[in-house]
C-alpha cells in the first residue's frame, strides 16, 4: 500500500515537472509567435529609411531610432568594453585580495541591479548638471550596465586559460605584462568576444536606464549631446498609446530587437558550446 | 640590469592600470549610493521615517509616502515567486534527471532564452496578449470557484497585482531554473545511487539527497530571482495599472516603485517631488543590495 502511494507520488512528481518545462517552451513560443505575427506587418523599407509620422498620419518609420539604438550602443561598447577588460583582468590576475573580492562581488550584484536606478543615478550626474538630456548620458548608463558583465566574462575567460601558456612565455623571459598581451589576451579573445557580445545583447533591450537620460526625440539627430530617439523607448511611447498604427510599429520595434538579441545569444552559444566540448 | 628595472616598471604599470579600473567599479557602485542619498536629503528631512509609512503619495498637497510602491514591489515579487519557486524545480528536475541527454542542452537553452528577450516585449506582450486572456478567462474563473477569499474577490480587468507577477513569474524562471540545474548537476552521484539503490524513488532521491545537498545554492538562486523581480521595471510598468490603492484583491490595480519612477520621473516638477522619487529610488536599491548580497553569499558558499 505504502509502495503504491510513494510510486503515485513519484509519478505525478515527475509528470509536474514535465509539465513545468514544457510550459517553459511553450510561453517561449507563445511570446516569440505573437511577436512574429504582430510585427512582420510593420516591417517594410520606410520603416528603415522614414522619420516618424506625427499621429493619424499612416507611413512613416523608426529610422532615428534605429540609428539612436546604435549610436548609444556602440558609444557605451567603447566605454565599456575596455574598462570592463581592465577590471576583469585585475580580477584574474591580481583579484585574490580585499580589492579583487569587492570588485568581484559589486559586479555581481550590479549585474542584476534594477536598471532603472542607474538611469536615475546618471539623470542626478550627468543631465541634471549639463541641464539637458542627451545621448551621451544614455550611453553612460548602459555603459554602466554592460561593465558588470563585461569584467566578469573577462575574468573567466582568462582564469580558463591554462598555466603551460603563462609558464612558457615567462620561461622566455618575458615581463608579465607582455605575456598578457601577446600570449594570454589572444587566446582569451573569442572567449572575451563572445561575452561582449551577450553584453551587447543585453543593454540593446534596456529600456529603463534610458527612459529619463537619453529621452526620445522624433528628428534626426545632429549630435550626442541632445536628447536621441532609441527604439526602445519609441516602442514603450507607442505601445502605451491609443493609436493602432503605433501599436503595429512597436511589435515592429519588438521583433526587430528580439530577433537581433536572441540570434546573438543563440550564436554565441553554439561557439561557446563547441569550445567547451573541446 | 637596466632591463629588468624596465621589466619591473611595466609590470607595475600594468597592475596599477588594471588595479585603477577595477577600484573603477567599486567606486561606481559607492558613487551612486553617496549621490542618490544626498538628492533624496530634502525628501527625507520633510518626512523622515514617516515616507516608509504613509500611504498618501500627492503630487499636488506635496505628500509623498511610499507606502504602496513598496508594498507594490514586494507583493508582486511574492507573487513571482510563489510560482515561480516549484516550476524552476520542476525544470531543474527535468533537466538535470529526466530529460535524455540529447535533449538537455538544447531545452536548457530554450529555457535561457527566455530571460534574453528584452523586458519591454514581455511588457508589451502582458498588455496585449495576457492581460486579454487573464481579464475573459482566468480572472472570471477564479472569481468563479475562490472567490470568498478576499484576494480574487472584486471585478478583474486583466492588467493588476496577479497579471504584474505572473509576468514576473515568467521573467525570473530561466535565472531560478538554471542556477537550481547547475546546483543538482553538482551533486555527488554516488549519493544518488546509494539512496536509488535503498529503493528511493526519484522524488524521494530530490527531496532527501539533491535539495538538502544544494540547499545553500537554491536558496541563492531564489534570491537572485527575487531581485531581479523586485527591480524589474518595463514589463511591471506596462501591467500593474499604475494606481495609488492598495486593496485585497490580487485583481486589482496598483503600482511598484520602478514603475512609479518610469511614469513620473519625467514629469516631476519642484524640488521635493523629484527628491521624494530619488529617495523611493534608493530604498529599491537598497533592497536589492540585500537581496543580491545574501545570493551572492549563498551561492558562493556552495562552490567551496
Amino acid at each position: 500500500m505504502i509502495i503504491r502511494r510513494r510510486k503515485l507520488v513519484n509519478a505525478s512528481v515527475l509528470t509536474v515537472s514535465c509539465l513545468a518545462a514544457f510550459g517553459g517552451l511553450f510561453v517561449l513560443i507563445w511570446i516569440l509567435a505573437d511577436v512574429v505575427l504582430k510585427g512582420a506587418g510593420a516591417i517594410n523599407w520606410s520603416f528603415f529609411s522614414q522619420l516618424p509620422t506625427p499621429p493619424g498620419m499612416s507611413g512613416g518609420g523608426l529610422a532615428n531610432a534605429i540609428v539612436g539604438t546604435f549610436l548609444m550602443t556602440g558609444t557605451a561598447v567603447i566605454i565599456a568594453v575596455p574598462f570592463g577588460i581592465m577590471a576583469g583582468t585585475y580580477l584574474a590576475e591580481f583579484g585574490d585580495n580585499l580589492l579583487g573580492r569587492v570588485a568581484r562581488f559589486l559586479s555581481d550584484i550590479l549585474v542584476s541591479a534594477p536598471s532603472i536606478v542607474i538611469g536615475v543615478f546618471i539623470y542626478l550626474v550627468m543631465v541634471k548638471t549639463m541641464g539637458h538630456f542627451s545621448g551621451w548620458a544614455g550611453a553612460v548608463s548602459l555603459a554602466i550596465i554592460m561593465l558588470p558583465v563585461v569584467s566578469r566574462t573577462t575574468e573567466e575567460m582568462l582564469k580558463l586559460i591554462g598555466p603551460e601558456m603563462r609558464e612558457s612565455a615567462l620561461a622566455l623571459g618575458a615581463p608579465y605584462w607582455r605575456m598578457m598581451s601577446g600570449v594570454i589576451f589572444r587566446a582569451a579573445g573569442p572567449g572575451i568576444g563572445t561575452g561582449v557580445m551577450l553584453a551587447v545583447a543585453r543593454v540593446a533591450g534596456e529600456t529603463a536606464p534610458l527612459l529619463f537620460t537619453s529621452l526620445n526625440s522624433p528628428y534626426w539627430m545632429h549630435s550626442m549631446n541632445e536628447p536621441m530617439a532609441n527604439l526602445t523607448v519609441v516602442m514603450f511611447n507607442y505601445a502605451m498609446s491609443p493609436y493602432d498604427d503605433w501599436h503595429t510599429k512597436a511589435w515592429g520595434a519588438a521583433l526587430l530587437i528580439t530577433s537581433a538579441v536572441l540570434i546573438v545569444n543563440i550564436f554565441t552559444r553554439l561557439i561557446l558550446g563547441g569550445k567547451r566540448r573541446r | 640590469m637596466q632591463d629588468h628595472n624596465k621589466t619591473a616598471l611595466g609590470d607595475k604599470i600594468f597592475k596599477g592600470s588594471t588595479a585603477f579600473f577595477a577600484a573603477g567599479i567599486a567606486v561606481i557602485f559607492i558613487a551612486m549610493i553617496v549621490v542618490l542619498w544626498q538628492q533624496s536629503q530634502p525628501s527625507i528631512k520633510a518626512f523622515g521615517l514617516s515616507f516608509l509609512t504613509s500611504m498618501e503619495w500627492n503630487p499636488v498637497t506635496r505628500k509623498f509616502g511610499a507606502l504602496i510602491p513598496v508594498a507594490g514591489t514586494l507583493i508582486s515579487t511574492f507573487i513571482a515567486l510563489f510560482f515561480a519557486i516549484p516550476i524552476s524545480i520542476g525544470i531543474a528536475i527535468f533537466l538535470a534527471e529526466l530529460a535524455p541527454q540529447w535533449l538537455r542542452g538544447p531545452f536548457g537553452t530554450a529555457i535561457e532564452l527566455l530571460a534574453a528577450i528584452p523586458s519591454i516585449v514581455y511588457g508589451m506582450w502582458g498588455l496585449f496578449v495576457l492581460s486579454p486572456v487573464m481579464a475573459n478567462y482566468v480572472q472570471p474563473w477564479l472569481k468563479h470557484w475562490l472567490g470568498f477569499i478576499p484576494l480574487f474577490s472584486g471585478h478583474g480587468m486583466g492588467i493588476g497585482m496577479l497579471t504584474a507577477g505572473l509576468v514576473l513569474t515568467l521573467m525570473i524562471i530561466p535565472f531560478i531554473s538554471s542556477v537550481i540545474r547547475d546546483v543538482f548537476l553538482m551533486v555527488p552521484q554516488p549519493l544518488k545511487e546509494s539512496a536509488y539503490g535503498l529503493g528511493c524513488t526519484n522524488w524521494e532521491v530530490v527531496r532527501d539527497i539533491m535539495i538538502p545537498y544544494g540547499r545553500k545554492g537554491i536558496a541563492g538562486a531564489v534570491f537572485l530571482g527575487m531581485g531581479r523581480a523586485l527591480g524589474e521595471t518595463m514589463a511591471v510598468t506596462f501591467v500593474i495599472g499604475n494606481s495609488y490603492h492598495l486593496s485585497w484583491s490580487l485583481f486589482a490595480p496598483g503600482n511598484s516603485i520602478a514603475s512609479t519612477l518610469a511614469n513620473e520621473f519625467t514629469e516631476a516638477d519642484g524640488q521635493l517631488y523629484m527628491s521624494s522619487l530619488v529617495e523611493l529610488g534608493l530604498v529599491l536599491f537598497l533592497i536589492t543590495f540585500v537581496v543580491l548580497g545574501l545570493a551572492q553569499l549563498w551561492l558562493r558558499s556552495k562552490e567551496v
